[in-house]
């Protein structure tokens, strides 16, 4: 059992990061930024080329962190592979010891950088959840065939975008990602708490039972947020904190001092965790540093979370 | 309708390359809709033909393109009028049914692009993926498998943003369009339902159906 479904299925607090693999064959510093994580989160979630953009496959990355003894979680998009490439990765992935996974989409290979690439998409999020859970219960492969010895079993999780128009779209898809057996259910960046209350209480009221980790995006610039709000579906950076990151950069040009509005960037994102956890708001984080791994645990130490 | 987009001459005088002798045939139903293999169409190409100093040895007009019997006659006589090369205006499958029935080799003049519905005049919008088991009766008469850029079957990914595609935000993200229609006749009730996978034996090609029995 995974160090993640450990805790949220105890009623823990949960804590993930996710961490990209490199585009290249060098990891180091991706194994480097995990010994760092190593012990504060749950587990280290690698992404599945996201943005479409070419990146180590994600399946390599995690078996790298499970041999440098850090718990990876397998993302999986349906966009590059077939239902049998999807199974039979995640048969190695269980040789493997690697044991949580989250099942994806994908973003299309047109808004990527191979934008000659095939798009798939013989499974979504959904078929996929489907599949690993029908492939658990039957010890059967996706074309039905008994597979040698049982099942590997997974720990599922998928995401959901909380601020999106018409919600009540995002809210039936989630109920299809749980009753095809998501426990976990990972948000895209969420940086109000309102809109991220507002969306609980529809869950809520839906009755969907499963575990929801607030996604972080700790912000570095005032530019990044917003190009974020520009382009990145379901992101909305409330107008107060890019004037925040703004004037901290004017700060630390007046100063001399570089990097003030990062500084800042971490102050928030603890300060929006702490709060999520203090006040009980949802199970858990998931904080998606985009290439900062490192400050991971200066986030998590701030907002005063540590896993046990 | 089979929607088709005319290729550059250019490509189509790489194809018919020293030929002189060369025999048209046209459309009379999409192609001639698409104003790709129309009579219009197929007297244009002859003038241009004739303007590069080749020889238009004979043209015709086939109701169906694609129907073996309507085509078959029309093209008869093309090898024997002295025809090396000829041209099809039609879409691939109306070509392939011309390039079974005359000896000299069959050029298409045109790209088929989709299968999709003719909004108003010159406007064509892809509408069916030809899937082999159709939804839309679930969907709102929406097509979820072509009008969504991920041919999504369980609802919309995250990444529409105000209402578009996050493929192309000139298109309407296909499950928001799809939920509005179902919204109007209050039958939202139909999206949570998840739908059995189909998969994709059906739509293994080349397919044929025989209705005869
Ligand atoms: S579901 Fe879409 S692709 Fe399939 S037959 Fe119907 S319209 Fe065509
Ligand atoms: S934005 Fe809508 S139409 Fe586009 S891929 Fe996502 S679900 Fe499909």
């Amino acid at each position: 059992m995974s160090l993640l479904e450990k805790a949220l299925e105890s009623g823990k607090f949960g804590v993930t990061a996710e961490m990209a693999p490199p585009k290249g064959y060098d990891f180091t510093k991706q194994l480097e930024d995990a010994q760092l994580l190593s012990g504060k989160v749950h587990g280290v979630n690698v992404t599945d080329m996201q943005s479409a953009s070419l990146k180590a496959s994600s399946l390599g990355l995690c078996i790298k962190l499970k041999q440098a003894g850090v718990e990876p979680i397998l993302q999986v998009t349906g966009r590059d592979r077939s239902r049998m490439a999807i199974m039979a990765d995640m048969l190695s992935a269980a040789a493997f010891g690697i044991d949580t996974m989250l099942a994806l989409t994908g973003d299309h290979p047109v808004v990527g950088d191979c934008k000659q690439s095939k798009p798939v998409y013989d499974l979504d999020s959904v078929g996929i959840l489907n599949m690993l859970s029908t492939m658990e219960v039957t010890d059967r492969d996706c074309g039905g065939n008994e597979l040698d010895g049982s099942a590997p079993r997974f720990y599922k999780g998928a995401a959901v975008t909380p601020v999106y128009e018409p919600i009540q779209l995002q809210i039936n898809k989630l109920r299809q990602k749980v009753d095809a057996g998501a426990k976990y259910i990972q948000t895209q960046g969420v940086f109000d708490m309102e809109s991220l209350k507002r969306f609980l209480d529809l869950v809520d009221k839906a009755n969907i039972k499963c575990h929801i980790m607030a996604g972080i995006i700790p912000l570095k610039a005032a530019g990044m947020a917003k190009y974020m709000n520009a382009n990145v579906p379901g992101i909305a950076v409330p107008q107060d904190m890019i004037d925040r990151l703004e004037a901290a950069a004017a700060e630390g040009k007046e100063k001399g001092v570089k990097g003030l509005p990062m500084q800042l960037g971490i102050e928030m994102a603890a300060e929006f965790i702490a709060k999520i956890h203090d006040e009980k708001i949802c199970d858990g984080v998931h904080i998606m540093a985009i290439g900062a791994e490192k400050n991971v645990p200066t986030i998590l130490e701030k907002a005063g979370i540590t896993i046990e | 309708m089979i929607v088709t987009k005319k290729k550059p001459i250019e490509e189509l005088m790489a194809m018919l390359g020293d030929a002189k002798k060369i025999a048209i045939i046209g459309c009379g139903s999409c192609a001639t809709a698409c104003a790709t293999g129309g009579e219009k169409e197929v007297a244009e190409l002859k003038k241009y033909l004739e303007s590069q100093g080749r020889t238009v040895v004979a043209t015709a007009m086939s109701d169906y393109c694609c129907m073996n019997l309507t085509t078959k006659g029309k093209v008869k006589g093309f090898d024997a009028a002295g025809a090396e090369a000829v041209v099809c205006m039609a879409c691939g499958d109306g070509t392939q049914v011309v390039a079974a029935n005359v000896k000299a080799p069959t050029y298409p003049a045109n790209n088929t692009m989709f299968l999709g519905e003719a909004v108003k005049f010159g406007l064509f919008e892809e509408a069916c993926h030809l899937c082999g088991n159709c939804v839309l009766g679930e969907t709102g008469g929406i097509c979820p498998i072509t009008r969504c850029a991920k041919s999504l079957v369980n609802g919309p990914c995250g990444g529409s943003k105000n209402g578009k595609c996050e493929v192309n935000p000139e298109n309407d993200c296909a499950w928001i369009a799809i939920y509005k229609r179902l919204e109007q006749q209050g039958r939202l009730d139909n999206l949570s339902k998840t739908r059995a996978d189909k998969g994709y034996e059906d739509v293994a090609y080349p397919r044929t159906i025989n209705i005869r029995g």
